[in-house]
């Protein structure tokens, strides 16, 4: 999803129509998802292209607009040991406990 | 049903175009399903780059901007991203061309929709083209410098109201039986993006349909606009798959990286296997005198292209090619004050927030 906050840092980028990151809300009760990026040269105008851009369908009530160059990522080259802290904590999850049989509302 | 179920026309015809949606949406599902598969992140420190790649795209799995990728898997994406972005960019131009003479409100209204999408097509695969490190300007300036291409199709002028029908009809047909598969494609940002347009290309397709259908069904001198378009417009659409297999430079690479699934001439026999009922409803005739059922194919035999001509067209030579990159060369230049303008508010606004700040 943050995938593209090095690209803001590379050369040749459009100085004065930075990238931005949209994430737009489908409905109520749905949290925002990442729909794709754009240029735009300030927040304002970012929100418009988002919306004539991402929303032509009524694909959303609300729409987030972020500097994709704001965005910090993880690397996929990390992945592995990055994420391995969690890989073995079999007990965070509650099928890893025995209910004896009987026991309700548990 | 994605995959080589295209065989069938008797039954795929019925429902040509649910039948392609129902694919981009089996894309879409296969998509989702993949990341559900899941399988371990990024490659071992002491594992070879290469082989992990393809381990990725064997496993169905999507390419992603950081992952390692080839250089020329990275050079040959962006140049197919960036051509089907021009090709975009330009072909808001042959109809555009009506949206000041089309013939009712209706119609004027569902045309500035369509050119709109363009435009909106184009945009999404821009971005996905800049998820591989080339930037929007050098984009845009290779197109303007003509150092990149654009789809030969667009380079054939729009002579009269049926033509936008046409194009609905043929070339945008022919376009979502091409970008159908590409809702497969190994790279991500690809993949979603050709998701999204085909979705929305399916109401071009439909819309050109209907006017083709509405004059088709008209005066006489309407149906005969109506089938001198589908005259003019069938080969250059044929054309559109690119040259014959043999003679294909960038398609086995393609395939083996997952870019591409089917073959120029795969594509290009399902496209005129749809055409054919489509054409019959229509009560237009397809420009082809040999164009029969072959039994034993399955499929129908039909006159190929010109190919000698598609190649004079890719190299510059058609009969628009000069007007549609004037004419963008034009846009871009005449937009740059607005541009600046914006700009200059972004960064004056900017400075009157850090003075407030400060």
């Amino acid at each position: 999803m943050s995938e593209r906050s090095e690209q803001a840092k590379q050369p040749g980028m459009t100085s004065h129509s930075p990238l931005w990151e949209v994430f737009v809300r489908a409905r109520r009760g749905l949290s925002h998802t990442h729909v794709g990026s754009l240029h735009a040269p300030d927040a304002e105008l970012a929100l418009r292209n988002a919306r004539d851009l991402y929303t032509r369908r009524q694909e959303g009530v609300s729409i987030w607009v972020v500097p994709a160059g704001a965005i910090t990522a993880s690397s996929p080259d990390e992945k592995d040991a990055f994420f391995d802290p969690a890989a073995d904590k079999v007990y965070r999850h509650p099928t890893f406990y025995e209910v004896p049989d009987g026991v309700a509302h548990l | 049903m994605y995959g080589n179920d295209f065989s069938a026309p008797n039954g795929a015809t019925d429902e040509a175009s649910g039948g392609l949606l129902g694919e981009v949406e089996a894309a879409e599902a296969e998509l989702r399903a993949a990341a559900a598969r899941g399988r371990r992140g990024g490659p071992a420190p002491d594992e070879d780059l290469a082989a992990y790649f393809a381990e990725v795209v064997d496993a169905e799995q999507k390419i992603e901007p950081r992952d390692w990728m080839p250089d020329a898997y990275r050079r040959t994406l962006i140049r197919q991203i960036a051509q089907h972005a021009h090709s975009e960019i330009i072909g808001m131009q042959p109809e555009g061309n009506w949206i000041s003479r089309a013939p009712s409100l209706k119609r004027k209204a569902i045309l500035l929709a369509k050119v709109q999408d363009e435009a909106g097509h184009g945009l999404y695969l821009y971005a996905a083209a800049e998820t591989l490190g080339i930037s929007r300007d050098e984009l845009v300036q290779l197109l303007l410098d003509g150092r990149q291409k654009y789809s030969s199709i667009f380079n054939y002028p729009t002579l009269s109201w049926a033509d936008v029908g046409a194009i609905g009809w043929l070339v945008d047909g022919a376009a979502i039986v091409n970008q159908v598969p590409l809702c497969r494609c190994s790279y991500g940002p690809y993949a979603r993006a050709m998701i999204r347009v085909c979705k929305e290309e399916s109401f071009h397709q439909r819309q050109g349909y209907e006017i083709l259908h509405t004059l088709a069904h008209g005066t006489p001198a309407q149906q005969a606009m109506a089938q001198d378009s589908v005259d003019r417009w069938w080969y250059p659409s044929l054309a559109m798959f690119g040259p014959p297999d043999g003679d294909s430079t960038h398609s086995a690479q393609s395939m083996a990286w997952k870019i591409k699934r089917f073959s120029n001439d795969d594509l290009r026999q399902r496209f005129v296997d749809m055409c054919v009922q489509q054409a019959e409803i229509l009560g237009l005739r397809i420009p082809d005198a040999d164009l029969r059922w072959n039994d034993e194919r399955q499929a129908y035999d039909y006159t190929q292209p010109d190919y000698d001509e598609l190649m004079q067209v890719i190299s510059g030579d058609g009969p628009c090619n000069r007007e549609r990159m004037a004419h963008r060369r034009a846009a871009h230049a005449d937009g740059a004050w607005v541009r600046e303008a914006a700009a200059a508010y972004a960064a004056k606004r900017a400075g009157q927030k850090e003075t407030v700040a400060a």
